[in-house]
């Protein structure tokens, strides 16, 4: 690849003036794309104009329809990586309630909208609501449930008055006249749902919702240990993804003027909807667009020339080349070439200057940060933390040694919230954290490293530093969280890897990411799991020099480790873990020539042997 | 609502017995190549389409119906492998592996269609003329041959896994592919063994459909998501799991149609589903 030729965009600037003039920069960059799918939808709104054949008005619903379906099916399910099936049901939700009011209740067409809208997004956030709540419920496992609604809502549907078993006539109410004829209003409706969906689709995209989104498709434990809120956040895009395809189905029913349950709660619906996705790429915002307007014309010439049945055919050749060939979809492939071009990522400029946080370090050097009291945790009856009494002091670093399988892992497990403890409690600044959820204790000021790291694959290293800041820090937009995490890259030293993906660094670079991640939401204390193990003497020694700085710079560190020079050379004070229990506690080098620590550490020969030389 | 009486509720029990055979045989093949290969082969069933047209083909041409199974399991076992072998070549990942059978279920969909057209097509064998009345019971020689099949193979299938080195090879790549390589195990071979056999199992699948049902090229679709339900209720790369789930499916489908109206059949099946992966969301794994 081109990695080692590419020209680096980061220029090292100083920090103040030149932070303020790129952000005007970025916003009108950001602003020029929602400009211009306005723009674009305004330009077509004229189609009608032209007087072309009702047909071409016909085609061109079609299409802008698609586009709707497949955009925002995307916002879940292209974001977050859990593929709905059920998109089907929402859809025909929408379109049974725009159906059932306008032939029952004689509501106007355009009133009906906004209750389809409404009904889809209600019946989403009731699946979600429970779906989601499964614990580690997998793609597969996600796609057949929301399969499954689909069928029993149409079970349902058909059965009651709702629709009866014949399907629900629509010849009697009045298309509303927005445009010139009745064929172009729906144009121009789907024109403006296609517009609003591009928007809120691109919107997403850009803000902290889709940087949250984009992270629980990557790696959706680290994500909420980061300070993702990711329940929270599926509902959020389940909803807003739902909602459009009521609209969808809302603007469908008078389009199809006859609906029947046997047309709508099809696997039809989703499996285009996919196909349209996976062929554009899911993880662009206008990828799906690209796909629907792409499938959508290829259907419909196939269908024109009297071959659909080779138009079926075609599509599922498509879709088989597009999986093996282009897995991410054409858009990111043609991102990618133009890349190539020699078009520089965006410059980012980083402050070559230390973080500080002024003087809150000082404050309060040496009262107890945070206080664990008989914190247990068990797996099906295997205790892994037996009830142990750890306390953290504010400006330490506390080394946190044992035995492999001692509990040192399950302690910073249970600390950021990763497991729930089975019993004691844990204080953080005066705030109860035992049994909170990951994302809250993240952002309370606790941050974690993995010992294997758990980089965000499909973002650059620059955003996986950023997501941090943005969710654990706090911080309100994505171009201040990028600002943010480009100081913490200097800090770790990675500043001239900012726009490469996190598998282009070798392990050493890697850990440094996680530092810089940890970091980045600027946390009171910092849980450290074994980030010295694989690295080489030379590594070890830059590590631990930065180690060293993350305290110097405020924060309370707690270091798991086996590295013996390491934690002799950096900790204050440890604590000796064993069995699950707290076998000792003091100064490094008094702790270590204990009997009792040794023989957990060698075995009961070694122990002997070096306690005698 | 009204109970039905005795003998109704009796024969839709039976028929409901019959149904679920045929979700169990179609079920076994899915269930294999999802739990032992880690593919979800949506192409099962247009596989099972494809064998019942077949064997519709060559019957109407004057041959007897089950002895279409000489040439359409070794076709399919073939077709099978083909396929695994591609999958394999590109290293699709099961999500992956099911949006591919998708496509390809579009595409045999399209070939028959323009082979055997859209319209309703019914194999008019010696066999379907043959039914017998047990206790009062009307039993059709079809369905009858179908469960015998289904209940012979699920055997026949458990055994292997369970007695064979092949089968003990098998499910030792199933759970740690990587280790059972370090033991010897070959198991590009095996992989391809076992997706031959799962769509020759489709194949006799077909041969029922054929036997026993009105085929469409549309019908592919209708029997996803109840064969779906019984494979997951089952567990995944059980042999005998799939038959039993499927004749517990398809016999409360069939007393909810005779207790209520047929169309109100898919929702049994399907909010079983949704309570399964809602409440052993781990047996999909």
């Amino acid at each position: 690849m081109n990695t080692t030729v590419r020209a680096e965009p980061v220029e090292a600037l100083p920090a103040g003036p030149g932070l303020r003039q790129t952000q005007p920069e970025r916003w009108s960059g950001q602003w020029r794309t929602a400009a211009a799918i306005v723009a674009v939808a305004v330009a077509l709104a004229f189609v009608p104009m032209l007087g072309l054949p009702a047909f071409y008005d016909s085609l061109l619903y079609l299409i802008l329809h698609w586009i709707v379906l497949a955009t925002s099916w995307n916002i879940l399910s292209g974001y977050t990586g859990y593929f709905s099936f059920g998109h089907g049901a929402f859809f025909g939700a929408g379109l049974y309630t725009s159906a059932t009011l306008m032939a029952r209740l004689d509501w106007p067409f355009l009133a009906t909208l906004p209750m389809a809208a409404l009904v889809a997004c209600v019946l989403g956030l009731g699946v979600g609501a429970i779906v989601f709540r499964v614990k580690g419920i997998r793609g597969e496992v996600f796609a057949l449930l929301t399969l499954a609604v689909t069928f029993v809502l149409g079970t349902v549907i058909v059965n009651t008055p709702i629709d009866g078993g014949n399907g629900v006539s629509l010849a009697a109410v009045a298309v509303p006249r927005i445009g010139p004829t009745a064929s172009s209003t729906f144009y121009l409706l789907a024109l403006a749902a296609a517009a609003l969906t591009l928007l809120v689709a691109w919107a997403i995209s850009v803000t902290k919702l889709g940087a949250g989104l984009f992270a629980i498709h990557d790696d959706e434990d680290a994500a909420e240990v980061m300070g993702v809120p990711t329940y929270r956040y599926k509902l959020i895009a389940l909803a807003i993804s739902c909602a459009l395809a009521g609209l969808a189905g809302g603007i469908h029913a008078l389009f199809l003027n006859y609906v029947t349950v046997g047309e709508v709660f099809t696997i039809t619906v989703p499996l285009t909807v996919v196909l349209m996705s996976v062929l554009g790429g899911s993880r662009h915002w206008a990828g799906p667009a690209i796909g629907a307007v792409a499938i959508t014309l290829l259907l419909y010439s196939f269908t024109a020339a009297n071959h659909a049945v080779a138009g079926k055919a075609m599509v599922g050749v498509v879709l088989i080349a597009a999986i093996l060939f282009m897995p991410e979809g054409v858009l990111p492939r043609l991102q990618r070439l133009l890349m190539r071009r020699g078009r520089a990522p965006a410059v980012v400029p980083v402050a070559t200057v230390e973080p500080s946080r002024g003087a809150e370090p000082a404050a309060g050097q040496g009262d107890v940060l945070l206080r664990a009291t008989r914190l247990a945790k068990s797996f099906r009856g295997v205790q892994a933390l037996a009830g142990v009494d750890v306390e953290v002091r504010r400006g330490e670093i506390l080394g946190l040694l044992g035995p492999n399988g001692s509990g040192k892992s399950t302690f910073i497990n249970v600390v950021s919230g990763h497991y729930v403890p089975s019993g004691g409690s844990i204080v953080f600044e005066g705030q109860e954290l035992a049994g909170r959820e990951a994302h809250r204790i993240a952002r309370a000021g606790i941050a974690r490293t993995y010992q294997i790291p758990r980089p965000f694959g499909g973002q650059s290293v620059l955003d996986n530093v950023a997501l941090a800041a943005l969710f654990g820090g706090g911080l309100g937009s994505p171009a201040a969280a990028r600002r943010e995490a480009m100081t913490w890259l200097a800090f770790a030293g990675l500043q001239d890897k900012a726009h490469a993906r996190p598998d282009e660094l070798n392990l050493h670079q890697r850990k440094f990411l996680e530092l810089a991640r940890a970091l980045a939401s600027r946390p009171r204390l910092v849980l450290l799991d074994e980030v010295l193990c694989g690295l080489t003497p030379a590594e070890i020694d830059a590590a631990v020099a930065l180690v060293r700085r993350i305290r110097d710079q405020g924060a309370t560190v707690v270091f798991v480790e086996h590295v013996m020079r390491a934690v002799m050379a950096l900790t204050d004070r440890v604590v000796v873990f064993d069995h699950g229990e707290l076998l000792a506690e003091g100064s490094p080098a008094e702790v270590m020539q204990r009997p009792e620590v040794m023989f957990a550490y060698l075995g009961q020969a070694h122990a002997s042997e070096r306690s005698d030389a | 609502m009204t109970w039905p009486s005795a003998t109704l509720l009796a024969q839709s029990v039976l028929s409901g017995v019959f149904v679920g055979a045929l979700y169990g045989l179609l079920g076994l093949g899915l269930s294999l190549s999802w739990g032992l290969l880690r593919l979800i082969n949506l192409a099962h069933f247009a596989f099972a389409f494809l064998a019942a047209y077949l064997c519709y083909q060559m019957a109407t041409m004057g041959m007897d119906a089950l002895a279409t199974l000489l040439v359409i399991v070794p076709l399919f076992f073939a077709i099978g492998a083909a396929l695994h072998w591609a999958m394999a070549r590109f290293s699709i990942t099961p999500f992956n592996s099911l949006l591919l059978t998708f496509g390809l279920t579009g595409i045999i969909e399209a070939l028959i269609q323009s082979i055997w057209t859209a319209d309703f097509r019914k194999l008019e064998s010696a066999y379907g003329e043959h039914r017998f009345k047990v206790a009062g019971l009307f039993v059709p020689l079809p369905e009858l041959i179908t469960l015998l099949l289904a209940v012979g193979l699920s055997f026949a299938v458990w055994a292997v896994l369970r007695y064979t080195d092949l089968g003990r090879a098998l499910r030792a790549s199933a759970e740690d592919p990587a280790v059972a390589a370090a033991f010897g195990i070959n198991q590009r071979r095996n992989a391809l063994l076992l997706a031959g056999t799962c769509s020759a199992l489709a194949g006799v699948a077909g041969v029922c459909l054929a036997l026993g049902f009105t085929l469409a090229p549309s019908q592919i679709y209708a029997w996803i998501g109840v064969v779906f339900a019984a494979v997951m209720l089952g567990g995944l790369g059980r042999a005998l799991a799939p038959l039993a789930a499927g004749v517990v499916i398809g016999v409360s489908e069939a007393v909810t149609m005779a207790v209520t109206a047929p169309s109100w059949a898919p929702l049994v099946s399907f909010t079983l589903l949704i309570a399964i992966l809602l409440f052993r969301p781990g047996r999909a794994a």
